[in-house]
């Protein structure tokens, strides 16, 4: 029997998380200068349409099929371009239909992708970046996925009729909607791909001042709002552990922006718009490991400090070199570590997750599992993705010419500019646009 | 003929253009310009890191005016335009050669 009302919120809830990705085509396309904001929207729309499609074909199947040995891989046959999938089996896994889940899991995957490109801004090679993202998700995503979100299922005999991944199970860290195989791992990838490519021309020299602020906020506020499919959705049900987790996911995130803009009064002198919209997302980052297994109160702890940790770690690109133009590690990796390991400090038994840690009378028990979990996706993130980024570096090229990063990568790359300036640049109004104009559409016949 | 090229704050253009047409100047040109004099630009700061914002916004107004016209107009401008704060911006003055009225082919003052 489709118990429909946790079929409808599963759906609705991968819905959410779907529009997740264009939210952060905003957030990251409003952060870099008006000449790249088009390549860098379109990095997150080509995730969107590339990982959905190896999803169907055979990411589910790597993630979610029977497990082939050691917790590290799903069996890619199982359920080959979801081969199987279509008939109704909802008694068999707990009252929705596998096609929702499969949809809900889909959307995770596009976003994770899609987090990276922010380290990369303005210089990747469009081609290239959609090759990375097929090879990523395939060979470091779908494993991940694997690892942490595909439970082994025991049936009421006691036989063992599906074998999950190894964090999931044989660690048994809690990563309740991602803070590793989403936020660590985007985050360990944007680092590596970040030393890959190398630094943007005149970084650190020059000014890279966001273009459009607004965008960003109107990205902040749409991630927020999906983010409430990604973490109460990931209860897969319409119950009372969704419920929790949706205010956890609330309130976590209104202290990491006080957090964010308190950090930036005192060090500043100011609170900005876009620490507010950071401070928004390092909240929500943090609270996805955690959101099952923290109470409110423990929410509200553990994003005031996401949010002071994450407004200080954005500095460290700067001490130590890389261009991580977007500060997905400020941000992702941080906040995700620091989400994962709270767990160990944070979690209440009273929780639905019903863990007792060291703040409430546990051992180190959970904290060690909660860091063993989290170093490890970093450490495979990092290494794998480096590699990747490496070999499309000396094969196809990952970067584009210095002369091509100066004119702008959406001129050169997508023949496209985001703005029509007419009354700075002299756009659309001026003779010499109107006589641009006139030669294209002559060229054209 | 004289060429009147006034730098002043954006806000205060109406009042100019104002106190340009109470003293008959039939035309001027208008344009959106950035620099700084000594008043400096402005510190930005984004996710922590400062920007040093050089440029300031200012307004272009150009007039081209006859020879026993220019200082009335430089004290118009000066006058409408002065807050008595740093960055209220310059008037100065040029000579020129020639002037021609596009449509009618008019030259020197008969084109002004």
């Amino acid at each position: 029997m489709v118990n429909t009302g946790d079929t409808a919120w599963i759906l609705t809830s991968a819905a959410l998380v779907l529009l997740m990705t264009p939210g952060l085509a905003l957030f990251y396309g409003g952060m870099v200068r008006a000449k790249s904001v088009l390549n860098m929207m379109m990095m997150s729309f080509g995730a969107l349409a590339l990982v959905s499609v190896l999803w169907v074909l055979y990411g589910y199947s790597f993630a979610f099929g029977n497990d082939v040995g050691g917790g590290l891989l799903g069996d890619p046959t199982e359920y080959l371009g979801l081969k199987g999938l279509m008939e109704d089996v909802t008694t068999d896994v707990g009252g929705y239909p596998v096609m929702a889940f499969v949809g809900f899991q889909a959307v995770f995957a596009i976003i994770t992708v899609a987090l990276i490109s922010g380290a990369i801004a303005d210089r990747a090679k469009f081609g290239a970046w959609m090759v990375f993202t097929g090879v990523w998700v395939t060979i470091v995503y779908f494993p991940i996925a694997h690892w942490v979100f595909d439970f082994t299922i025991t049936e009421d005999d006691g036989t063992v009729s599906h074998v999950g991944g190894w964090i999931a199970n044989n660690l048994a860290a809690i990563d309740f909607a991602g803070g590793t195989a989403v936020h660590i791992n985007a985050g360990a990838a944007g680092l590596a791909l970040a030393l890959v490519l190398g630094k943007r021309r005149g970084f650190g020299r020059e000014a890279m001042r966001p273009h459009n602020l607004p965008l960003v906020m109107i990205g902040a506020g749409l991630l927020w709002f999906g983010w409430f499919g990604f973490n109460a959705g990931s209860a897969l049900a319409a119950n009372n552990t969704a419920a929790v987790v949706w205010v956890n996911t609330l309130v976590a995130t209104g202290a990491a922006a006080l957090g964010w803009l308190l950090t930036e009064k005192i060090r500043d002198g100011h609170s900005t718009s876009l620490g507010g919209a950071s401070g928004v997302v390092a909240g929500l980052v943090a609270i996805t490991p955690a959101c099952s297994a923290v109470s409110p109160i423990g929410a509200i702890i553990l994003g005031a400090i996401a949010g002071v940790l994450c407004a200080l770690a954005v500095g460290l690109k700067y001490r130590f070199g890389y261009d991580d133009s977007l500060d997905v590690v400020g941000v992702h990796l941080v906040g995700g570590l620091w989400g994962t390991i709270a767990i160990g400090f944070l979690a209440d038994p009273d929780a639905p997750a019903g863990v007792e840690s060291l703040f409430y009378g546990g051992s180190v028990d959970q904290l060690w599992r909660q860091v063993v979990g989290a170093v490890a996706v970093l450490v495979v993130s990092f290494v794998v993705t480096y590699v990747i980024g490496l070999v499309i570096e000396k094969t196809m090229g990952f970067r584009i010419t210095e002369e091509d990063e100066v004119a702008g990568i959406d001129q050169v790359v997508h023949a496209e500019s985001g703005y029509d300036f007419t009354s700075l640049s002299g756009g659309s109004g001026s003779a010499l646009h109107q006589a641009t104009t006139a030669k294209t559409v002559e060229g054209s016949h | 003929m004289k060429l009147v090229t006034a730098i002043v704050k954006p806000f205060k253009l109406d009042d100019v253009k104002n106190a340009l047409e109470l003293i008959g100047i039939a035309g001027l040109t208008v344009s959106e310009v950035q620099g700084f004099g000594r008043q400096r630009g402005h510190t930005e700061v984004y996710r922590g890191a400062e920007y040093q914002v050089d440029f300031v916004p200012k307004v272009r107004i150009e007039v081209v005016v006859s020879e026993h016209d220019a200082a009335r107009v430089v004290d118009a401008v000066v006058e409408s335009a002065s807050t008595g704060q740093i960055g209220d911006g310059k008037v100065w003055v040029t000579t020129i050669d020639e002037i021609v009225r596009v449509r009618t082919g008019e030259r020197g003052a008969d084109a002004l």
